[in-house]
C-alpha cells in the first residue's frame, strides 16, 4: 500500500507541474476531463465497486455538489473554494439520508438499490427545477471569480481537478487496504456471513455510501464553475451514472485503480469521437465496449491483468510465513477462547421460549435450552425439526419471533448478528458459504479481524496461518475458495470459526457428506477445539460423532425441545426413537441401536 | 393552490388511467423477464421506442395503420427477444450484469435511432388522433383508448395464460425451480426462449402505443425507466397484472398531482410511492 501511495503522489505532483510547460490550452482540457471522470468513477467505485451495491444515482449527488456550489457562489456571495466543502457535505448529508432507508429493509438487495438510486436522481431533480434553488432558467455563474491558483483559468480548472481526482484516488487506496475495505468485500461475496462474522454491515455500507457521495458531491462543485452554466436538464441525466457505471467496469471494479484505467480510455475514446455524427458512433462504440466487457471480461481491464499476472507467476509466493508457525502447532494451535476452563459448567447460553415462524410455518415453538461452559451440547433431530433454525436464531442471522436469548449473561436476542458474533459467538454452515472472491487465507483472516478477537490485519493474518495449519488447509492459503473440494471446505468453515477467537462455536451439520475416514479426522479436530476450552454446540445427524463428541444432547422435534440429557441414555427414551425411526421401529431400536455397530450405520443412512 | 373542479379532477383521473395502462404495457415485460427470468432487462425501453419508431416509419412513409403494423413488428420483435436471451443465457450472464449488457444493449439501439431518424422530435399524424369520444364533459382520446384496451386485454391474456394453460403452468414451474422443472420434463431453455420472445414482443406493442399518444425523440427511451420499475417493483416481480394495477395507481395518482399542483411535480410520485411501500411494507417489494 505505502508503494501505490506513492505512485500516487509521485504522479501528482508530476501532472501539478503540466499548467506551467507553456502546452496548448487543449490538453489542460482534455486532461482535465480525464481527471474528472477519473474522479467520479473511482468515488463511486467505493461503495459500488467494493461492497457490490451499484447506485445509479451517481449524477444525483453530482448535481447536488454542483447546485450547492453554484448557490452558495451566486446568492451568498461565498468565495468558490469555501463552497467545495460544502458540496460534498451537502451530497454526503443526502446519500446517508437516502441510504439509512434503503440499507435498513433487508429486501434491497443490490438490484433494487440500483433502481432506487436511479428514481433518487429524478427526485432531486424534480425537487430543484421546482423550487428557487434553481426555478427553471438555470443557474449562471459567470460573474463568479475563478480563484487564482494556475497560471490560467483552464490551468487552475485543470489542478482542482487534479487536487479531487488525488484526494478520490487516495480514499479509495486507503479504504482497500483498510478493515473498512476488506468489511465491504465480505459484503459484496455474501452479507449475510459477513454480518454472521461481526462485520458491521449497515455502519458499512452507509459510511462507504456517504463517502462517495461526498467526493461526487465536490467533483461537482468543481465542474460547476468550470461549465458556469448549471441546468437541471443536463446536469441530473440518466448519461453520468451509466458513462461512470461502464468506466468502473471496464476497468474492473474489485480494484482501487480499476476505475483510473476505465475511466481514462473511455474518456479517450470519446474524445476521438466528439462532433457532429462521429458522437454518435463513440455512443455507439461505448455500448458495444460495454457488452463486450462483461460478456468476455467480467473482471474488467485491470482485473484480466492481474489475473493473468498472478498466473504467470504462480501462486508460490503466498505460501511464505507458514514455517515460522511450526511450534504452534506442536502444542495443538493457538487458544480458542480469551477464557478458557474459567467457571466451567456455569450457563453460558441461555434461551427461554424461543419462537421462529416463517409466514406461519412455525419453525420453532417454544425452546427452553441451557448452554454450560465448556461443554459439548449436541442438538439432535429429525430433519426440520428446527436444529439449523435454533443456530440461525442465536447466531443472529435470523430475528427471533418471541421469546429471549442470553449469552453470558447479556440479552442477544433482537440485536445485530454482528455484535453477537464481538461477543464471542461463531457457526459454520450446514453447506459451507466461504467468501467466493477472497483466497482462503483471507476468508480466514476477516472473523479474525471482526470477530471477538478484533485483531488488526497484520496479526489476523498471522492469526489465519494458525488455524490454516490446524485445520490442514496450510497449502490451499492462496487458492479460492472454489477451487476446494468438499472436505476442504468444510474444513474452511471450521478454520473461518476458529479464527475469531469464540467463546461459543455452534457447528451446524459439518460432517454431513464426508467420508468415513474424513469423519474421523473432523472428530479428532472437534476434541481438539474443546480441549483448549471452547464451548461447543453441535448439530449433527451422524451418531457415531454425536456419541463419540457430545457430552449432552437435547432434541429436538417439530420445532420443540422433545428430550434432554446425556447421550447414551436420551436415544433410549422410546419418545425420541419413535420420534427418529416411527412409532414401530421404537421398541426394536432402542435396544439395539447403540450396543452393536451395525445399526448405527442404519440410523445414520435414515437422516443422510 | 386551489382545488380543481370535478371534471377537470375527473379528466385526469382518466388520463391518469391511460398513462397507467400504457405503464401497464411497459411493466408487464420487463416483471416477466425479471420475475421469471432473473434478467433486468433495460433494452426493453430502447426496444419499445424501436418499435415506436418503426411504427412511426410505416405509418407516415408507406401509409401503413399504425395498428396493422403489429403484424409486422410482433414477429421481429419476438425473434430480438430470443436473440438477446440467447446470447445472455450463453454467457450465463449474472442477473446484475444482465443490466449492463442490456444497458449496452440500450445505448447501441438509441445510437442506431438517432442516426436514422435524428434527435429531433417527431409525432405520428394518424387518423386516430383526431377521433375524440366524448363521455359526459370527459374527452375520451382515441389512441389512449386503444392503449387502455391493449393494457388491460393483454395483462388479462398473459395471466390466464399462466395460470391455465400447460405451457403457462411449465414456466412457472421453471421460474420457480428450473433444475426440478427439468427433472418433471419440461424443456426449460425453450421456454426461457418463449417466453423472452414474448417479453420483446410486448416491448413492441407497448411502442405502437407510444407512437400513437406520444411525441418521440431517442433520449426519451430514459424518461420511462424510473416510473415504470416503480410500478414494475409495486406490482410485484413475475406478476402478469402487478404492474397493470400498480402502473394505473401511479398513473392517477401523477395525474391528479399535477392537476392539484404543477406538471412538474410528476416524477416526485411514483418514487414517494415505492419508498412508502419499502418502509412499511418491505416484504412486499420484489
Amino acid at each position: 500500500m505505502k508503494r501505490s501511495l506513492l505512485v500516487i503522489l509521485a504522479a501528482g505532483a508530476g501532472l501539478a507541474t503540466v499548467p506551467w510547460l507553456g502546452l496548448p490550452a487543449f490538453y489542460e482540457s482534455i486532461l482535465y476531463l480525464v481527471l474528472h471522470w477519473i474522479a467520479l468513477a473511482t468515488s463511486w467505485n467505493l461503495l459500488s465497486g467494493y461492497s457490490g451495491y451499484f447506485s445509479f444515482g451517481h449524477g444525483a449527488f453530482f448535481g447536488i455538489g454542483m447546485y450547492t456550489t453554484a448557490t452558495l457562489a451566486t446568492r451568498f456571495d461565498i468565495p468558490f473554494l469555501w463552497t467545495l466543502p460544502a458540496a460534498g457535505l451537502v451530497a454526503a448529508l443526502f446519500g446517508t439520508l437516502l441510504g439509512a432507508v434503503a440499507f435498513r429493509v433487508q429486501a434491497v438487495r443490490a438490484e433494487l438499490f440500483s433502481l432506487l438510486t436511479l428514481a433518487a436522481t429524478f427526485v432531486v431533480a424534480t425537487l430543484i427545477l421546482n423550487t428557487p434553488i434553481d426555478g427553471g432558467p438555470g443557474v449562471y455563474m459567470s460573474a463568479v471569480p475563478v480563484p487564482a491558483i494556475g497560471p490560467t483559468a483552464s490551468g487552475t480548472f485543470y489542478l482542482l481537478a487534479l487536487a479531487v481526482a488525488l484526494a478520490t484516488v487516495v480514499a479509495a487506496l486507503v479504504v482497500y487496504h483498510s478493515r473498512f475495505g476488506t468489511g465491504l468485500f465480505a459484503i459484496h461475496d455474501d452479507e449475510d456471513v459477513a454480518e454472521v462474522m461481526g462485520v458491521p454491515t449497515f455502519r458499512y455500507k452507509l459510511g462507504a455510501f456517504a463517502l462517495s457521495c461526498g467526493l461526487a458531491g465536490v467533483v461537482g462543485g468543481v465542474q460547476a464553475l468550470f461549465i458556469s452554466y448549471v441546468t437541471t436538464g443536463d446536469t441530473f441525466t440518466i448519461a453520468l451514472p451509466l458513462t461512470v457505471v461502464l468506466m468502473a467496469v471496464l476497468g474492473g471494479t474489485r480494484h482501487w485503480a480499476g476505475p483510473i484505467v476505465g475511466a481514462t480510455a473511455i474518456t479517450l475514446l470519446l474524445y476521438a469521437f466528439t462532433g457532429g455524427d462521429t458522437a454518435i458512433i463513440g455512443k455507439g462504440l461505448t455500448g458495444l465496449v460495454l457488452i463486450v466487457v462483461i460478456l468476455f471480461m467480467p473482471e474488467g481491464l485491470l482485473g484480466q491483468a492481474l489475473k493473468w499476472w498472478h498466473a504467470r507467476r504462480g501462486a508460490g509466493a503466498i505460501a511464505a510465513p507458514a514455517p515460522a508457525r511450526a511450534p504452534a502447532l506442536a502444542t495443538g494451535g493457538p487458544a480458542v477462547s480469551p477464557r478458557p476452563e474459567a467457571g466451567a459448567g456455569e450457563v453460558l447460553l441461555r434461551a427461554r421460549g424461543v419462537r421462529k415462524s416463517f409466514k406461519g410455518v412455525q419453525a420453532l415453538r417454544g425452546v427452553d435450552l441451557e448452554l454450560r461452559r465448556g461443554e459439548i451440547l449436541g442438538l439432535l433431530g429429525p430433519n426440520g425439526s428446527g436444529k439449523s433454525t435454533f443456530i440461525n436464531v442465536a447466531s443472529g442471522h435470523y430475528a427471533v419471533t418471541a421469546g429471549v436469548i442470553e449469552f453470558d449473561g447479556r440479552r442477544i436476542s433482537g440485536i445485530p448478528a454482528h455484535r453477537i458474533a464481538h461477543g464471542g459467538m461463531a457457526r459454520t454452515y450446514q453447506i459451507p458459504r466461504p467468501f467466493a472472491h477472497l483466497t482462503v487465507l483471507e476468508n480466514v483472516a476477516l472473523p479474525a479481524m471482526f470477530g471477538a478477537a478484533s485483531l488488526d490485519r497484520r496479526s489476523a493474518e498471522a492469526e489465519a496461518w494458525q488455524w490454516l495449519a490446524f485445520t490442514g488447509l496450510t497449502e490451499r492459503a492462496g487458492a479460492l475458495p472454489g477451487e476446494l473440494n468438499l472436505h476442504q471446505r468444510k474444513f474452511l468453515e471450521f478454520a473461518r470459526a476458529l479464527a475469531s477467537r469464540p467463546q461459543v462455536l455452534m457447528l451446524d451439520e459439518v460432517l454431513s457428506g464426508l467420508t468415513p475416514s474424513e469423519i474421523d479426522e473432523a472428530v479428532a479436530l472437534i476434541r481438539r477445539i474443546r480441549d483448549q476450552g471452547a464451548t461447543i454446540v453441535f448439530v449433527e445427524h451422524v451418531m457415531r460423532a454425536v456419541m463419540a463428541l457430545c457430552d449432552r444432547v437435547v432434541i429436538f422435534h417439530r420445532g420443540e425441545v422433545l428430550a434432554e440429557g446425556q447421550p447414551r441414555e436420551v436415544m433410549q427414551r422410546p419418545a425420541v426413537v419413535s420420534a427418529y425411526l416411527g412409532q414401530a421401529m421404537a421398541p426394536a431400536c432402542a435396544e439395539a441401536a447403540f450396543e452393536a455397530p451395525m445399526p448405527v450405520g442404519i440410523a445414520e443412512l435414515s437422516h443422510a | 393552490m386551489a382545488l380543481p373542479s370535478a371534471t377537470l379532477l375527473a379528466q385526469a383521473i382518466l388520463a391518469g388511467l391511460f398513462t397507467g395502462a400504457l405503464y401497464g404495457l411497459l411493466g408487464l415485460g420487463l416483471s416477466l423477464s425479471w420475475g421469471m427470468l432473473r434478467q433486468i432487462n433495460l433494452a426493453h425501453f430502447a426496444l419499445a421506442f424501436l418499435g415506436a419508431y418503426l411504427t412511426y416509419e410505416l405509418s407516415s412513409r408507406r401509409g401503413v395503420d399504425p395498428l396493422l403494423s403489429l403484424v409486422f413488428i410482433v414477429p421481429l420483435f419476438f425473434a430480438l427477444g430470443t436473440a438477446l436471451h440467447w446470447v445472455l443465457t450463453r454467457f450465463r450472464v449474472s442477473p446484475f450484469n444482465s443490466l449492463l449488457v442490456t444497458f449496452g444493449v440500450t445505448v447501441i439501439i438509441e445510437a442506431l435511432l438517432q442516426w436514422i431518424w435524428t434527435a429531433d422530435y417527431r409525432k405520428l399524424e394518424s387518423s386516430y388522433a383526431e377521433h375524440k369520444l366524448r363521455l359526459g364533459p370527459l374527452f375520451l382520446p382515441l389512441p389512449e383508448l386503444i392503449t387502455l384496451g391493449l393494457g388491460v386485454g393483454i395483462s388479462i391474456a398473459v395471466w390466464v395464460a399462466l395460470r391455465r394453460t400447460d405451457l403457462g403452468k411449465a414456466m412457472r414451474a421453471a421460474a420457480e425451480d428450473a433444475p426440478i422443472a427439468a427433472a418433471f420434463g419440461v424443456n426449460q431453455n425453450a421456454l426461457a426462449l418463449m417466453l423472452s420472445g414474448l417479453n420483446a414482443a410486448l416491448a413492441g406493442v407497448a411502442g405502437v402505443c407510444i407512437a400513437l399518444a406520444y411525441t418521440l425523440s431517442p433520449s426519451q427511451i430514459y424518461a420511462w425507466i424510473g416510473v415504470v420499475f416503480a410500478a414494475v417493483m409495486l406490482g410485484g416481480l413475475g406478476r402478469p397484472l402487478g404492474p397493470l394495477i400498480a402502473g394505473c395507481v401511479i398513473g392517477v395518482t401523477e395525474a391528479v398531482t399535477m392537476a392539484v399542483t404543477a406538471p412538474s411535480w410528476a416524477p416526485l410520485v411514483s418514487f414517494s410511492l415505492l419508498m412508502l411501500v419499502l418502509l412499511a411494507r418491505p416484504g412486499r417489494v420484489a
